[in-house]
């Protein structure tokens, strides 16, 4: 019987130690174990936390990166395209104002040759007139030397005067 | 602060060293017809599981090492007497009117009574037994262990732990977190946390002391039937105080129960009313019941020795050790397991208790 009645001084001291021994733990030990470790906790979570950010920040750098040099290669090509552009209309243009200022070139030629063709035709013309008209004189002054034959040429010219 | 606690270490040994000096000398021979009785084991293992007045160390042949221990006792007939238990030379004496009471039969054998008219009577008695001084000593370690630990948390700020850190954190997350938090819930837990962790540490090493079999351990503290009492008292006092509305509404108007177990008859508020206490009541049981069976069972393999020893000789005794011995070891393997166990258990049910008394009513 002895072991299962509880003895009154015992109860007494155990009930006087353990509230004792509960307030003093209570007080200097789980409340500064408790709240370290918390905080240590909390110091790890946020640690955790901001390595998780700067994996993302890195993340998002890098494909800032990709963009930019995806931007620059296209701003390099666009840039090439349009030298090549800018190139092509530069020789184009070059090419239809030098065929321009040529067919322009021929086309005054041409028309000084003309024109000196035809000062020259007439020169010759008039040469070919002066020279007719001496030898049409030489001829006149041949056949026309006698009376008779210069009275049968005037009737002969009345007589085409008449026809026309 | 290392070196102070191993100042106070030093003084605290020191003083025990002084009264474990004076037993030494005040030694007794005792009586020859004594010494020559049959070695009863029932009586040796009840001797060391129970309380008592001294604290016996060992006996050398026929001399008893033993620390006396302080007697406070108070009478309504003669008053307060303080006195050291070595006054009742090992029981044979009376001192003051008080002796320490005897006979197979005696209901109160082993503890103070006063004689009164022929009759023995039980006075006030709140002397520093071998429980209370053992009580006393692991205090006095678990007060030391965990004070410094928290100063070390303090001096160690923001680092991993270490050392006995180490060794006490994993305990501490543990109750935190799957016990306190798992069953009280995220809101209140932190109120219940410093008692769940006085409690789960004191019985934690106070069975771990039970098991070293030298001074200043091997008493049988946690299976004593007063300490799981004071501390399932404990329990069921916070639980009945943090008791809301719905934990009372559940005990005498069970929702989901069909009303004819309710009236005329309250059979279900009886079961739930009853509940109360049984609660409690098992908490103290089965941690009394598990650390007594455990010491029990040790000294039970130990006294075979000598059971053998005295029925068939000293070979016997001795061939018979090994066997013995190996079996207290596998046994005492299973009390380390046991005495986390029980602690862990107390803990858990006290804080499912709380969480039960403290629950919102969905």
């Amino acid at each position: 019987m002895g072991l299962v009645t509880p003895d009154f001084g015992l109860v007494f001291w155990m009930t006087v130690s353990f509230l004792l021994v509960l307030y003093i733990l209570k007080k200097y030990a789980w409340k500064p174990i408790l709240k370290s470790l918390k905080e240590r906790e909390k110091s790890i979570e946020d640690a955790l936390k901001s390595a998780e950010l700067a994996k993302d920040e890195m993340a998002r750098l890098k494909s800032d990166n990709e963009k930019i040099m995806q931007e620059a290669r296209a701003e390099r090509e666009k840039l090439l395209r349009e030298a090549r552009e800018v190139k092509e209309k530069i020789i184009s243009d070059a090419k239809s104002e030098a065929k321009t200022e040529a067919d322009k070139i021929i086309g005054s030629a041409k028309a000084q040759i003309e024109s000196e063709k035809l000062t020259a035709l007439n020169q010759i013309k008039e040469q070919v007139v002066s020279l007719s008209i001496d030898i049409a004189e030489k001829i006149m002054k041949d056949s026309l030397d006698s009376e008779k034959k210069q009275k049968e040429y005037a009737d002969k010219l009345l007589r085409d005067i008449d026809l026309n | 602060m290392f070196h102070k606690s191993k100042i106070g270490f030093a003084i605290f040994l020191s003083f025990f060293t002084v009264l474990f000096n004076l037993s030494a000398f005040s030694q007794h021979e005792t009586k020859v017809e004594e010494a020559e009785e049959t070695f009863n084991p029932g009586e040796m293992i009840m001797e060391h599981v129970g309380d008592a007045y001294v604290w016996h160390i060992m006996t050398i042949g026929e001399h008893h090492i033993e620390i006396p221990l302080p007697v406070i006792l108070y009478s309504k007939y003669s008053g307060f007497h303080v006195f050291m238990s070595s006054k009742f030379h090992h029981g044979y004496e009376s001192y003051e009117g008080f002796k320490i009471a005897a006979g197979k039969e005696n209901p109160l054998k082993g503890k103070i009574v006063e004689t009164i008219e022929g009759k023995e009577l039980r006075p006030y008695d709140i002397s520093i037994t071998k429980n209370t001084l053992s009580l006393f000593i692991s205090i006095f370690f678990i007060l030391w262990i965990f004070i410094s630990t928290a100063k070390s948390y303090e001096k160690r700020k923001g680092k991993a732990p270490k050392g006995l850190q180490s060794f006490i954190e994993p305990l501490i997350i543990f109750i935190r977190d799957d016990v306190a938090k798992a069953s009280i819930g995220e809101k209140k837990y932190m109120e219940y946390l410093p008692y769940l962790l006085t409690v789960f540490f004191f019985i934690f090493f106070n069975n771990l002391f039970g098991l070293i079999p030298i001074f200043p351990g091997g008493a049988n503290l946690t299976g004593n039937i007063a300490v799981t009492m004071v501390l399932a008292a404990f329990t069921f006092v916070i639980t009945t105080f943090s008791g809301n509305k719905a934990y009372w509404v559940h005990i005498f108007n069970t929702p989901g129960v069909p009303w004819w177990l309710k009236f005329p008859v309250p059979l279900m508020p009886l079961v739930e009313f009853m509940g109360i206490f049984i609660k409690p009541f098992v908490l103290m049981v089965r941690l009394f019941a598990n650390i007594l069976a455990g010491h029990i069972v040790a000294l039970g393999f130990f006294s075979l020795i000598f059971i053998f020893g005295a029925a068939y000789g000293a070979a016997a005794g001795y061939g018979s050790s090994v066997l013995t011995v190996a079996f207290t070891v596998f046994l005492y393997m299973l009390e380390l397991l046991v005495a986390f166990i029980q602690a862990y258990v107390f803990t858990l049910l006290s804080a499912l208790y709380f969480g039960m008394a403290t629950e919102e009513h969905h």
